[in-house]
């Protein structure tokens, strides 16, 4: 494989690419409400009326709109349909040749497609995600040649460095200063590994960009591999996302197929391999130490660090860990350049973040924006706020990791240091919209039982500790609790954030710690008996 | 685990017996092409899973056999993970997702009318083999909340009457003859 011929499918799929595209999304969500049905159903419409010389009807990734789905859209008109049912498509299908259509049309320009920055989902809900050629005509691959060719290792982490580039998986670390560590550590094999481990409750944002774009996850980690001296790569993916590891797999196949992954890629003397290792339900796995004994086969317990796994991780070598997201950032940052990343969103905060926006909003899916966006503008103008009109309490980001922020501070920007600020983390992006019929309490009670069941039980403090926390969440809801319970509880966040082994007993306590500090009331109203407890702390 | 196939039913016969020397046969295969490392056991643990529907003590003893590890290894990956289950499932499953935006949606209130219709606790399965009603900590369907998953295919915007009837009709059809 060279440019030459890169090129050429280019060249070809372009050329077999119909005057006007039906895109039907084929993602998880809307694949819940039939849209492979509907999908046959538009191809057949499209046969049906004679248009096949100038139509043509693809499956493609997700668009974002799930909550809506199925989601179809036309291009080049940009026409969005969304909730479309089978039944539907023989309509739609006609509108092209100019008939009136009674289906009810999306707006293209509400809040919710326009303000989104797509960087990362640049190419989800327009490209098939199960054929290769299809990326390759929006460009794929080139930037991983380039780098081959005209980069250096020591260059190509040095534009990562550059653009700001933070960690997608929850901390922000540095992506640039990580490969910087792996590229200097020593080791006769070195490993990369993406985390598709995505565990947190209420998001899917990897789980979008794994099925609607798997080779631009597979290009970054390709590049990732170049930059610090791997050749070996491993994706672990939820069993939970049968579809994902899927169209994965195919992904794989047909890159190597190319030459695109494998032995001398481009003919050049760099060969990466990559396998999928599918988990197999802990949410702890998706903390490093812990995904990389599960790929050893092993019980997913974590292990005190240092040393990181940058030094010392998979077999003892070292191995770069990335999130989905950080992958999915390389190309982009390599092909526009890091000043062109850099130039988009806050001072500390570079770029943009895909966030799965869901609860009680009426607008729910996946979005992509700049970071530094205020919470305010993600719930009211893209989310289209309250789906009912019942008052929006709080929102909650990170997961059992995380907290819940009120709506007072809906004005907080959107980045890593103003969200740790207001007492809650960016996470890996998950968005739970909570109105006023959501108990604070309740939902506190939710996360400890979630940390309860998937702490690892290797260290005490996390292993008791979330079970006593649970004990006492529970007391307080069912209205028994005193106020020196609740004394107990907050002791008990403080000892198990500072002495748990790992990142999930280390957080395990925040979801109770933010209630509790914006929501105090909320607790000793049940301490004093005043709401009742019978409906679980709702009004 | 929602898609798990039924589980596995006395080989009677010699047809039952071909089907079960075809899984031994699978699972060798899938051993094999990874050259029986140990680093390998939770890939093996998903096969097995999937051919046999669950993992019983007796497969996992002939795993930790081929692959050479101790038996209390693969008894402690085996249950250190959701995935795999050591019982036999039921002939259906109902997986009702309590990830956040389902809980905030209701996902609870939806499983206590789905316990009150069949009679079953979560996790478990009707004495008859029929139904293993499960929970699942997010399925990352949240954009189409409450989810729940019916036989592995996946239900969005659920509501409990629906699935009450859904669940009604599928226990009224005959059951599969093993
Ligand atoms: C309990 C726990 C769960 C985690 N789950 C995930 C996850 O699902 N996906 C992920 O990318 N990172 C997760 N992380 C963070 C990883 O340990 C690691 O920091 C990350 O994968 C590094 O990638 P990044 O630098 O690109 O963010 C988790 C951490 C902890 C403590
Ligand atoms: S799954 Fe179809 S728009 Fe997201």
């Amino acid at each position: 494989m060279d440019l030459a011929e890169l090129h050429a499918i280019a060249e070809r799929e372009r050329a077999r690419r119909k005057a006007v595209r039906v895109l039907c999304c084929t993602s998880s969500g809307c694949q819940a409400s039939r849209s492979i049905e509907l999908l046959h159903q538009l191809e057949a419409a499209v046969a049906a009326s004679g248009q096949d010389e100038t139509v043509g009807v693809a499956s493609v990734g997700c668009m974002g709109f799930c909550g809506q789905g199925p989601m179809v859209r036309i291009e080049p008109a940009n026409l969005i349909f969304e909730r479309v049912r089978p039944e539907q498509a023989p309509e739609i299908i006609a509108a092209l040749a100019g008939q009136p259509c009674g289906v009810e049309r999306g707006d293209p320009n509400h809040p919710f497609f326009a303000r989104q920055v797509h960087v990362v989902r640049r190419n989800g809900g327009n490209i098939d995600p199960e054929r290769i050629e299809e990326y390759i005509a929006a460009g794929g691959y080139e930037v991983l040649y380039r780098v081959l060719h005209d980069l250096s290792p020591a260059e190509v982490i040095r534009e990562i460095t550059r653009s700001g580039l933070r960690g997608r998986g929850g901390a922000g670390y540095p992506t640039g200063l990580k490969w910087a560590t792996v590229a200097k550590s020593p080791g006769e094999r070195k490993f990369v590994v993406c985390n598709g481990d995505e565990g947190d409750p209420g998001a899917f944002m990897d789980r979008s960009i794994l099925e609607s774009d798997p080779h631009l996850v597979l290009e970054g980690m390709a590049i990732a591999a170049y930059a610090v001296g791997a050749h070996e790569g491993y994706l672990f993916v939820r069993g939970e996302y049968p579809l994902a590891i899927q169209r994965l797999t195919r992904a794989i196949t047909q890159a190597r197929k190319l030459g695109l992954l494998g032995s001398q890629i481009f003919e050049t003397s760099f060969d990466f391999k990559v396998e999928i290792r599918v988990g197999a339900g802990a949410f702890v796995c998706g903390e490093e130490t812990a995904l990389i004994a599960s790929i050893e086969g092993r019980r997913g317990q974590p292990r005190p660090r240092p040393p990181y796994p940058a030094e010392k991780g998979l077999w003892g070598f070292p191995t770069l860990i990335n999130n989905v997201e950080t992958f999915a950032n390389i190309v982009p940052i390599i092909e526009h350049g890091a000043d062109w990343y850099a130039a988009i969103g806050t001072e500390k905060s570079k770029g943009t973040k895909v966030f799965a926006l869901t609860g009680k909003v009426r607008n729910t899916g996946l979005i992509e924006v700049p970071m530094g966006m205020t919470l305010r503008e993600i719930v009211e103008d893209l989310g289209g706020g309250s789906p009912d009109g019942t008052p929006i309490k709080a929102v909650q980001t990170g997961g059992p990791s995380g907290g819940c922020i009120p709506a007072r501070l809906f004005d907080t920007p959107v980045d890593y240091e103003s969200l740790a600020a207001a007492g809650s983390i960016m996470g890996s992006g998950g968005m739970v919209v909570m109105d006023n019929h959501t108990s604070m309490v309740e939902i506190a009670r939710f996360y400890m039982a979630f940390c309860m069941d998937e702490s690892c039980g290797k260290c005490v403090p996390c292993r008791v500790g979330t079970v006593q926390m649970h004990r006492l969440l529970s007391k307080v809801a069912a209205g028994m609790a005193t106020p020196a319970d609740l004394e107990q509880l907050e002791q008990l966040c403080h000892l198990v954030r500072e002495t748990s082994l790992c990142g999930l007993g280390q957080s395990a306590p925040n979801p109770v710690l933010s209630t509790l500090r914006y929501f105090r009331e909320e607790y000793e109203a049940l301490l004093r008996g005043e709401v009742d407890a019978s409906t679980n702390g709702k009004p | 685990m929602s898609n798990r196939a039924p589980a596995e039913s006395p080989a009677r016969g010699s047809a039952s017996a071909a089907i079960a020397d075809n899984r031994q046969k699978l699972l060798e295969a899938t051993m094999r092409r990874h050259q029986y490392r140990p680093d390998a056991l939770i890939e093996v643990l998903h096969k097995a899973q999937e051919l046999y529907g669950y993992l019983s003590p007796q497969l996992l003893a002939s795993i930790a056999h081929s692959l050479h590890l101790p038996p209390s290894r693969v008894y402690g990956v085996a249950t250190f993970y959701h995935f795999f289950s050591l019982a036999p499932q039921g002939e259906h499953t109902c997986t009702v997702c309590l990830g956040t935006a389902c809980y905030v949606k209701g996902a609870l209130e939806i499983l206590s009318a789905l316990e009150a219709e069949t009679g079953l606790k979560a996790g478990h399965t009707s004495p008859d083999g029929r139904l293993s009603l499960l929970t699942a900590r997010c399925l990352g369907a949240c954009g189409i909340a409450p989810a729940v998953v019916l036989d592995g295919v996946v239900i969005g915007h659920a509501d409990a009457e629906t699935l009450r009837a859904r669940l009604h009709a599928l226990l009224a059809e005959a059951p599969v003859a093993p």
